[in-house]
Formats: C-alpha cells, sequence, structure tokens
C-alpha cells in the first residue's frame, strides 16, 4: 500500500517539475524544478530497488544541475534584486515545496524498507542470485562482464573532459606565465649584487 | 498494484515533456539543455524500470552509461556555450547565424 502511494507522490511530482521545468519565465527557477524533478526520479528508482542508480543520479544530476545554475547566473541577465523582492510573496510556496519534500523522504524511507517493489516477470530466466545488494550485484557486473565498456565510458569522459578544456583554454597576453629556460638559465652570481654604500650617500640600481 | 505500465507511462509522459521544452524555449539555449536532461532522465527511468521488471541488472548498468553520456554532452555543450559567449556576449538562439545556415 505504502508502495502504491509512495509511487504516485513520486510521479506526480516528476511530472508536474518536469513540466514547470520547460514553462517557467526565469531559468533561475526552471533549473531549481528541475533539481526536484530528478530528486522524484531518484525516488522512483529508490522504489523498484535500484538505489545506486538513484544515488548516482542525485549525486550526479543535481551536482551538474548545480553548475548549470552557475552557467544561468553568469550569462544571463537576472536581476536578482527583483528575485529576491519576492521573498514574503514567495515564502508560503517554499513551505509548501519544503514539507513536501520531507514527506517524500519519510515516505521513501517507509517504502525502501517495506522492500522492494515487484513489477512482475515474465520468466524467472534472468533473476539474480538473491541475497546479494543492488550496488553488489552491479560492482559483479560492472567490472566482470561490462569491464571493457566501463573503460570505454571512462575514455568517453577523459575526452568530454579534454575537448571542454580545449575549447575553453584561452591564451592571455596580459597573464604571467612561469619561464622555465629562462629561470634555470639564471646564475646566483649575477642575480644578486653586494653593495655597500656610504653613509647619508644612497645608491643608485 | 503499480507495474511496468505505470513506469512507463511516467517516463514517456516525461520524454514528451523534453521534446516539448526543447520546441516551447527556442530562446533560451540553457533551458534547452535542462530539457535534454529531462529527456535522459526519462531513458533512465525506462531502462531501471524494464531493468526491474526483467529481474536484469543489464538495465541499470546501460543507465549508468547514459548518466555517462549525459555528463560528457552537458560538459561539451557548456564549453561551447562559454566560448560562444565569449566571442559575442550573448546566448540568445536566434542571434545564432554565423553560419549562414
Amino acid at each position: 500500500m505504502i508502495h502504491v502511494f509512495a509511487f504516485y507522490l513520486f510521479a506526480v511530482l516528476t511530472i508536474a517539475s518536469g513540466a514547470v521545468t520547460i514553462l517557467a519565465r526565469n531559468p533561475v527557477h526552471s533549473v531549481l524544478w528541475l533539481i526536484l524533478a530528478f530528486f522524484n526520479a531518484a525516488g522512483l528508482m529508490v522504489l523498484v530497488g535500484a538505489e545506486f542508480i538513484a544515488m548516482l543520479l542525485v549525486i550526479v544530476y543535481v551536482g551538474a544541475v548545480a553548475v548549470l545554475f552557475l552557467f544561468v547566473v553568469m550569462m544571463l541577465d537576472i536581476d536578482f534584486a527583483e528575485l529576491r523582492a519576492g521573498f514574503v510573496k514567495n515564502f508560503p510556496l517554499g513551505m509548501l515545496v519544503a514539507v513536501v519534500l520531507l514527506a517524500e523522504i519519510v515516505l521513501g524511507v517507509g517504502a525502501y524498507k517495506a522492500g522492494a517493489m515487484h513489477l512482475g516477470t515474465p520468466d524467472g530466466a534472468a533473476i539474480t542470485a538473491p541475497g546479494t545488494t543492488n550496488i553488489a550485484a552491479i560492482g559483479q557486473l560492472l567490472y566482470g562482464r561490462y569491464l571493457f565498456l566501463f573503460e570505454a565510458s571512462g575514455l568517453v569522459l577523459l575526452v568530454a573532459m579534454i575537448g571542454a578544456i580545449v575549447l575553453t583554454h584561452r591564451q592571455r597576453s596580459d597573464s604571467r606565465g612561469q619561464n622555465i629556460s629562462r629561470q634555470n638559465a639564471r646564475r646566483p652570481d649575477e642575480a644578486t649584487v653586494n653593495m655597500k654604500p656610504e653613509v647619508g650617500k644612497g645608491m643608485t640600481l | 498494484m503499480i507495474g511496468i505500465e505505470h513506469y512507463v507511462v511516467v517516463s514517456s509522459i516525461l520524454f514528451v515533456l523534453g521534446v516539448l521544452g526543447i520546441f516551447l524555449n527556442r530562446k533560451n539555449i540553457i533551458v534547452i539543455l535542462m530539457a535534454i536532461e529531462l529527456i535522459l532522465l526519462a531513458v533512465n527511468l525506462n531502462l531501471v524500470a524494464f531493468s526491474a521488471f526483467l529481474h536484469d541488472l543489464t538495465g541499470q548498468i546501460f543507465a549508468m552509461f547514459v548518466l555517462t553520456v549525459a555528463a560528457g554532452e552537458a560538459a561539451v555543450g557548456l564549453a561551447i556555450l562559454v566560448i560562444y559567449f565569449r566571442s559575442r556576449g550573448t546566448i540568445a538562439v536566434d542571434d545564432v547565424n554565423r553560419m549562414k545556415g
């Protein structure tokens, strides 16, 4: 019973926040609703017993979306004083979202404790070994049968990282980098000079 | 009782919302990126639901690979956005006409 209730709560909130994400006028609001959508989708995944993917979704996606949020802040001309002015007006909505999130967490933990939901299976041929947790089974599969695919996905991430760095890197004329050959060519005797100035005369450099 | 159909319906609605978002937000490329993330989320949800339905963990492994590709796509997309913004000072989609396409 708790499964059904939790499913409908998560599903309705996922779809609703997805809809608000694409309909919101303000991109900052869009980002925040997108985070809510990811959170609820992670709840849906927990319900069927895919805990690891759910946690990965929260960590990776909410982290990535936070970066997206920074981009919105940097690149769009948004008046933040105007946004902050709606604090009192938006306070009830904010409290509502907070209460719903809290209820979701409580409900999600309750449904998780009640065991994974069974969606039914057409035949029993592909059943994973009983007694292993989700993350252990995924680890065995990932580092066993799918090892090369796993390494290939690491390669994809490497290429994406190098591509992003190459794209955004620029040589600035005013940056003062390290000149290693010049540094090594310096000798102590020509780098420092020992002077003995007379009293009251001073010295010229 | 919740079955696989419920999950398929939710993820297909989410997918359609993502596609709709691309069409609705023609001006703002950041919202388009978010809509793409929504589409990938729907795909992941579908993969995980069928993985639970078939009792086969391959779907969850594949969802991880989709996540990897999504992360790479977001990184490269945002990098392109940064260099575009640096050269033009705007990210409005309507102004992207340098290639005269």
